[in-house]
C-alpha cells in the first residue's frame, strides 16, 4: 500500500548528494516503498533543501529493523558525548 | 503483432495549459490505434513505468505517461522529484484530472488513432485512474490496486478525499485489478466499491488474486508475483481489445 504519512523535521547541518555537498533545511521521515531497496515498505529518510531543488537530497531507505537500530545509535551517541560537545 | 514500437520522451499539456514532460510509446507501422493514458505510481516517472508504457505499445496501443512532478522538479531524476512532491503534501486531484485531459487529447491527436482512449494506473496511479474515469470522457479504465478509493489512510493530506462517491459518473467500463493479502485497498473494500458500481449500473470486472498483495505487477519489487502479474496483463489486454478497438 501507499502511505501518506511523513513527518517533517526543521534541520541544521549539511548532506553530500549526488553533486556534493549542501545545507540541509529539513528532513523527511516516512514508511513506504522504496525506490531502491529489495522490501515492500521502508523507513525513508531523505535529507533536503527545497531552496537548491528537488536533487538537494541524501536518500536513505532502511528496513524498520535498521531504522530503529539508528535511531537507538543516535540518541545513545547523543547521551555519551561529553558535556558541552552535544 | 511484431511488437515494433518507438519510444521518445514529449512536450503536452497539462492542467490549466501547463507544458509538461510525457512519454510516448506508440507501435511502428500503418494501421490505426487505440490510445492507453499510463498513471505512474507514487515513486514517479520511473523507468519501470516507462517499461510499462512501451508494453502498450508493443501490444499495439499508443500509450502515453505524463509526468505529474514535472512542475515543481523538471530535470530532476525521478525519485527526487518524487520525494520533492511528497514533501509537498502530493500532487492535487484537480491537477491529476487536468494532466490526464491533456494526455487524453494528445493521444486523440496523434495520426492514426482511432479515437478510443483508456486509461490506466498503478498504485497511486490506480486511485487515479478511478478519478480520471469519473471526471473526464473514457472508453475503458483499469485500476490496478489503487488505494483510497473507499477509504483515505490515516495521515493522508486533509485534500485528498474518498472516491467511491463518483462512482456515478464513471464514463466507462472498468477493470479492477487487486491482490487478497493487499491492505489498501482490501479486498473488503473493493467489494464494496463492485457493490456501488452495481448500484449505478455501471460495467465493472474485479478480479482479487489470491497469493499477491499490492503492487504486484512491479518485476523489480519484492511485491512481484509472477502468476498474477501474467494473469492480470491477459486481462488487461482482453478488456482493452474488446473496448479500445475499430473506429471511435
Amino acid at each position: 500500500m501507499c502511505t501518506y504519512s511523513t513527518e517533517h523535521v526543521p534541520a541544521t547541518g549539511s548532506g553530500k548528494g549526488a553533486t556534493g555537498w549542501f545545507r540541509l533545511s529539513e528532513v523527511s521521515v516516512y514508511l513506504d516503498h522504496p525506490a531502491h531497496a529489495l522490501a515492500g515498505h521502508t523507513l525513508n529518510i531523505d535529507f533536503l533543501n527545497p531552496a537548491q531543488g528537488p536533487s538537494a537530497r541524501v536518500a536513505v531507505e532502511l528496513t524498520a529493523q535498521t531504522a530503529l537500530a539508528l535511531a537507538r545509535a543516535i540518541e545513545s551517541t547523543l547521551a555519551a558525548a561529553p558535556p558541552g560537545l552535544a | 503483432m511484431n511488437e515494433a514500437l518507438t519510444a521518445e520522451t514529449v512536450m503536452m499539456k497539462g492542467h490549466e495549459g501547463d507544458e509538461l514532460e510525457a512519454y510516448l510509446a506508440r507501435p511502428d507501422g500503418a494501421g490505426t490505434f487505440g490510445g492507453v493514458v499510463v498513471i505512474h505510481h507514487r515513486p514517479g516517472y520511473d523507468s519501470a513505468t516507462k517499461e510499462i508504457t512501451r508494453r502498450f505499445a508493443a501490444h499495439g496501443y499508443a500509450a502515453l505517461m505524463p509526468n505529474l512532478y514535472y512542475r515543481d522538479s523538471p530535470g530532476a531524476s525521478p525519485d527526487d522529484a518524487a520525494a520533492a512532491a511528497r514533501a509537498k503534501g502530493g500532487v492535487p486531484d484537480e491537477q491529476v484530472v487536468g494532466d490526464v485531459a491533456g494526455a487524453a487529447a494528445y493521444l486523440r491527436g496523434l495520426p492514426g488513432c482511432n479515437g478510443k482512449i483508456g486509461v490506466v494506473g498503478y498504485c497511486s496511479g490506480g486511485r487515479q485512474s478511478f478519478l480520471a474515469a469519473c471526471s473526464l470522457p473514457f472508453d475503458a479504465a483499469v485500476d490496478c490496486y489503487g488505494g483510497a478509493v473507499v477509504r483515505v489512510p490515516t495521515g493522508a493530506p486533509a485534500s485528498m478525499k474518498p472516491l467511491i462517491g463518483l462512482s456515478k459518473n464513471l464514463s466507462c467500463p472498468l477493470l479492477g485489478l487487486f491482490g487478497a493479502d493487499d491492505q489498501f485497498p482490501t479486498p473488503a473494500e473493493t467489494a464494496e466499491l463492485s457493490r456501488t458500481l452495481d448500484e449505478f449500473g455501471k460495467p465493472h470486472e474485479f478480479h482479487t488474486f489470491t497469493g499477491a498483495g499490492h503492487a504486484f505487477f512491479s518485476v523489480d519489487r519484492a511485491a512481484y508475483r509472477v502468476e498474477a502479474a501474467v494473469e492480470g496483463w491477459e486481462k488487461i489486454w482482453d478488456f482493452f481489445g474488446r473496448h479500445l478497438a475499430g473506429k471511435g
